[in-house]
Formats: C-alpha cells, structure tokens, sequence
C-alpha cells in the first residue's frame, strides 16, 4: 500500500449493508475495507449478486450507506441526509449499464443537463463546451440527433460526455459495455480511459468482461458480499 | 435569476413536444373541460340576465311590490292604495301602476298559441326607459293595440317584419283580437318567450278576472336630487307590510335569487361546472402521469445526477400550466362561437364577459396544478438507486 500526497479520494471501512427488514433482513455487504486514490482506474468483478452494484450506489450517494464508514471526497456519507447525498452526486459522473438518455433532447441537450446543475456554467457557453466533449468522444457531428438515432456504441459514448463534462472527480461506471458488441465495449472503455487520465479523475468500473481487464490499474474482486484478493 | 431560467433546458416543454400526438390529446381535452365550463356558466349568466332584464329597464327609483312576490312567472298582487299612500311622502315626484301577466298569444300564421308575458302600464307615463316604449305609448290609449317584443321567440310570428311592412298586425291575445302598433326590444327570458306591453286598460280588458285595484308592480319615481335611501326606510317604516320597497336593482336581485336558488337551475348549472373540472382534471393527470411513468429511468437518471426532487417537480407544474395555457387558448375560442350559436338559437343574451374568461382561466390552472400534484406522486417514487 502507499500513500500519495493527498487522501484516499475513496476510504471504505468495516462497510456492512443490508437490504429488508426484520424478519427478511439480509446482509448483502460484509466489512468492506477499501481505498482508492485519485486518478486510479480500478476495475471490480466478481459473481452475479455479489453485492458489486450495490456498492457502487453506496459510494455513489444513490443509497444511504447504513453501517460503518464510508469518506467520499473526505466527506463521512454513514447516514448522511438526503440533501447531503445529492450533493455528493454533482461531483461524481455515473454511467450506467442502460445508456438512460433522455429520448425528448437531444445529444447536445443530454450533455447540457449535467452542466446545468453548475450554477458557475450559466456565465459560460454552454452549448460549445457540450459540442466539444461531444467532439472529444466523437460524436461532434451528431449534437443535434435525438439518441434515438444512434447506435448503442454512440449512445454509450454520449453517456461518457454527459458524465465527464463537468469534471467529476470520481466516474462511476456500473458494466458499461454489456448491451454493446466487442469492438464497440473495447473503444468505449479506451475511450473513458483516456479522458479520465487527462482530466485526473478516479474510475471505479464493474464488469464481467475480461478482455477489458487490462485497462485497470488495479483490479479488485467481489464475492458473496466481500472483497477478496484478486491475485 | 431569471435570465439563468430561461438559459435552462426548457424540460417541460421538451417533453411535451415529443410526443405530438398525446400532446394534441391533452390539448383537446382541456378544451373540451374549458368549453364545458364556458357553455354552463354562459347559459347561467345568460338565464340570470334575461331574466332580470325587464326589471333593469323599468323607469323608477323606487318599486313596491307584494313581499311574496319572487318572479315575473309567479303573479303575486298588493292593493293599488299602497301607490297613493306613497305620493304622500317627502321626496316622492309620481308614482304609478304595473301590471303584469301571462296570456296566450297565438301566431297569426300558424294558429298556434303560446304564453308570452304581457305588461299593462298607465300610458301617460312611461313605465319603461326603452325611448321605443315612450315613443308609442299614444298609440297604447286606444283599446286593443299593443307593443310587441321583437326579441321575442320566433315562435310567436315573424311580428316585427310584418309591422314594419304593414305598419300594423292583427292577431288574438287571451282570445281577444289586439293589433301591435309598436315594436320595442326586451329579449326572451326562461320565465317568458317573449313579451307584450298593453294600456291598463287593454291589459284588464284581457285579463277579465283581475281587479284595477290589485297591481303587481308600484313605480315610484322621486324628486331630483333626493336621498334614495332615507326615502326609502321612511316608506319601509310607513307602509303597511303587506308590500315591500325596493330599488330596481334590488326587485332585479330577487328574481334573479329566485331562479339561481329558488330552483335547481343554480344547482344543475354549478354541477355542469364541476363535471367539466373533473373531466379537465382526469385528462391532465393522465397525460402527465403517462409522460412521468414513461420516463421514469430517465427521471431516476437526473436524480442520480443530482438533480433535486424539486427540481422535477418544478418540470412537472411547469408542464401542468403549459397544458392549462395551450388548452385554453382553444376553449375559448371554441367557447365564442358556440355562444354565437346559442344566441342565435335561443336569443338569450349569451355574451361572454372578462370576469368569466378569468375564471375559467383560474379553474383551469387549479385544475392542472391539482393533476400536477397528484401525478408527483409517481415521481417521487423515481428512485436513483434503482438505475444502476
Ligand atoms: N433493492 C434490493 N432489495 C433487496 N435486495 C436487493 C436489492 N438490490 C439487490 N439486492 C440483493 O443484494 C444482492 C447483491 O445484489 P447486487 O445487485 O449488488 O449484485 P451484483 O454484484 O451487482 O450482481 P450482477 O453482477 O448480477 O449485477 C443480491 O442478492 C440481490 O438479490
Ligand atoms: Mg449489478
């Protein structure tokens, strides 16, 4: 383990999880212990219902975290409020399995939303500053297309620039490549790899899909609700 | 602030737009909702207008009536005495009599009878404003001869086109032959299709079972420059009670009472109303709980992404009035021409005003925001951790 010149941007500790109550309550996360420094791209796989998704929502405020200590950005999110998790979610970029654009806007439009939540943003051009992340992911030339008329490769890519416009510190990326075919997944994933290295940002990706590996910088595992030695 | 709202991606009506097609439906059914409401309160205020506007046009500051007396279709008399007893006070100029009843009008052509409303007024004093009315009331001296209302149903004959190419028309009233002299301009009511204006004399002679000393109607006209009011409360503390004393306006506020609460029309009108509301209320909240159910995931998407649960809602009212505006704007104008063809049908004075444009406007963005409210319901359950 080392230590860089900042804090772990991600510190898990002794992180427990349950989902129901009473009767039918059932512990799905079990003592996570995990840091994860900025700029690292860490890649987590692991056996269908292990409990991966369920992690990455925690650390991404889209479930109050229950038991333990979870610091996100230096911030304790264990049994933050609603307010305080929605905040924490304007500095992380999430990118889903499903694209879920929103099929009324358009590419440029779907991209915009996310800078919109930046009141700093509205003194900007917002629509050029949409246009050339849509450019950095290649898709300049379909800023003003409805998602509806992309490929599932394109619509993926859109999902990236929607994610990485307003700088996040942390992308959360919950097996993006799944609905795409190998080459498509394979350019997707160089794709975020590249932007997050020039933009310093920290990546923690689940998949299932081996021929991606290599992009990580680390690679850890999950099973039955525990983080295991990978090597 | 306001310059940051309009830099925003316009969410609401993005979404609206989309879907052409639902958004026509939305469109249609709140002005179809709005018509309804238009149509109810259009008929409403045309019933309670007619109805009262003979009372409007009487020439008096003051009326005495029978106190039991509550519509024109009602006949309800007080002694004739009370009108004398009244000249007597401070501030009084003249008085005089009104009468009214229903007779049987029949239609010259087709033979056909039909109650119409007749007046019978002194005709050396107008009883009416209408200057057609002061005009003619020599033409009333002679026995027999009668103005006739050419706002009156059709049903009665076309009088007012034969008079004016014969200068006069014969027909039987109460089954006495009457020949019209005169037209004036009044208007059918519910109470009355149409109405007649006869001498006393004419009206007794018509009417065989009425007595000169029984009136329905006692018109008393002050002195310029007199207090209304005091000379009021001081016939209200003189005269006998068997009659009460009234401005125009207020004799005009108890038939119009009469027919708002003293039948079930008020009720039926206000019921149509209602119906129309909740018919705008169900179409607005299912096109917007069909657009929310339809894009949950997306919705739960722009949660995870940090937008507030306020936010959404924000959309969500933002869509409701923009539905309630682009659904009005159609009703309304719907509305005007359906009221042109209900004058024209029926002759009631069906006009719209501002104040009833406004409140159907009101009722319309209560009745989105209140679809709006129900349907956040739906969104509230858009749950972020349930994207991934
Ligand atoms: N909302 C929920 N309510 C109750 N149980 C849940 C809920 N979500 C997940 N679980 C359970 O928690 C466990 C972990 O699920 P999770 O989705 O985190 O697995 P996963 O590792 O992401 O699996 P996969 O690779 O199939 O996506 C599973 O046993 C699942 O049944
Ligand atoms: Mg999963």
């Amino acid at each position: 383990m080392h230590f860089g010149t900042s804090a772990p941007i991600i510190s898990v500790q002794t992180l427990n999880h349950y989902f129901g109550e009473d009767n039918l309550r059932k512990q799905v996360l079990f003592d996570i212990n995990l840091e994860i420094n900025a700029g690292e791209i860490v890649i987590m796989t692991g056996p269908s219902g292990s409990g991966k998704t369920t992690l990455l929502s925690l650390m991404g405020g889209l479930r109050s975290a229950q038991e333990g200590s979870m610091k996100i950005l230096s911030q304790e999110m264990c049994g933050a409020s609603k307010d305080r998790l929605t905040q924490l979610r304007l500095n992380i970029g999430y990118i889903f399995q499903a694209h879920n654009l929103m099929t009324f806007l358009t590419v440029k439009e779907n991209v915009r939303m996310s800078l919109e939540l930046h009141d700093e943003m509205f003194n900007q051009d917002m629509d050029a500053k949409s246009i050339e992340m849509l450019e950095a992911v290649g898709l300049g030339d379909r800023a003003e297309y409805f998602p509806e008329k992309l490929s599932g490769g394109q619509k993926q890519r859109v999902a990236i620039a929607r994610a990485l416009i307003s700088q996040p510190k942390i992308v959360l990326a919950d097996e993006p490549t799944a609905a795409l075919d190998k080459k498509s997944g394979r350019d997707v994933v160089e794709l975020m790899q590249k932007l997050a290295k020039e933009r310093n940002c920290t990546i923690l990706l689940v998949t299932h899909d081996n021929r991606i590996l290599d992009i990580a910088d680390r690679i850890i595992n999950m099973e039955d609700g525990r983080l295991v030695d990978a090597s | 602030m306001f310059r940051k709202l309009l830099k925003r991606t316009q969410l609401a009506l993005r979404q609206l737009m989309k879907e052409k097609t639902r958004l026509a439906i939305a469109i249609a059914g709140i002005a179809f909702a709005d018509l309804l409401m238009f149509v109810q309160l259009g008929f409403e205020g045309a019933l309670y207008d007619a109805a009262i506007k003979p009372h409007r046009s009487l020439q008096a500051d003051l009326v005495l009536i029978n106190p039991q007396l509550q519509t024109l279709f009602a006949v309800k008399s007080f002694p004739r005495e009370r009108l004398q007893q009244a000249l007597s006070y401070e501030g009084v100029e003249s008085v005089s009599p009104l009468y009214f009843a229903t007779g049987q009008w029949r239609n010259p052509e087709t033979r056909l009878s039909r109650a119409i409303l007749v007046w019978g007024v002194d005709p050396a004093r107008p009883a009416f404003k209408s200057s057609e009315v002061t005009q003619n009331l020599d033409s009333l001296k002679q026995l027999d001869q009668v103005l006739f209302d050419r706002a009156s149903r059709p049903e009665y004959g076309a009088i007012g086109e034969w008079f004016k190419r014969d200068g006069s028309v014969e027909t039987d009233l109460n089954g006495k032959v009457v020949k019209v002299k005169g037209l004036f301009t009044n208007g059918a009511s519910f109470a009355a299709d149409g109405n007649v204006i006869a001498s006393d004399s004419t009206f007794l002679q018509l009417f065989r079972d009425r007595k000169p000393e029984l009136i329905e109607v006692g018109l008393i006209t002050l002195k310029p420059g007199t207090d209304l009011e005091k000379v009021r409360s001081e016939l209200i503390a003189g005269l006998p009670n068997d009659v009460k004393v009234l401005t125009t306006e207020g004799f005009a506020q108890i038939e119009k009472e009469y027919w708002a609460n003293g039948t079930g029309i008020g009720f039926i009108f206000g019921l149509g109303v209602g119906v129309g509301f909740i018919v705008g209320i169900v179409i607005v909240y299912q096109i917007l709980y069909a657009d929310v159910s339809d894009h949950l995931p997306e919705y739960a998407t722009l949660k995870a992404m940090g937008y507030t649960d306020r936010y959404l809602l924000g959309v969500l009212i933002q869509e409701a009035l923009l539905l309630a505006i682009l659904g009005y704007i159609p009703g309304l104008i719907l509305s005007l021409g359906l009221y042109q063809l209900a004058y024209a049908a029926t002759l009631l004075p069906i006009v719209m005003t501002l104040e009833r444009s406004i409140s159907v406007f009101i009722l319309t963005i209560v009745m989105c925001s209140a679809s709006g409210a129900v349907a956040m319901r739906k969104l509230r359950s858009a749950d972020p951790a349930d994207v991934f």
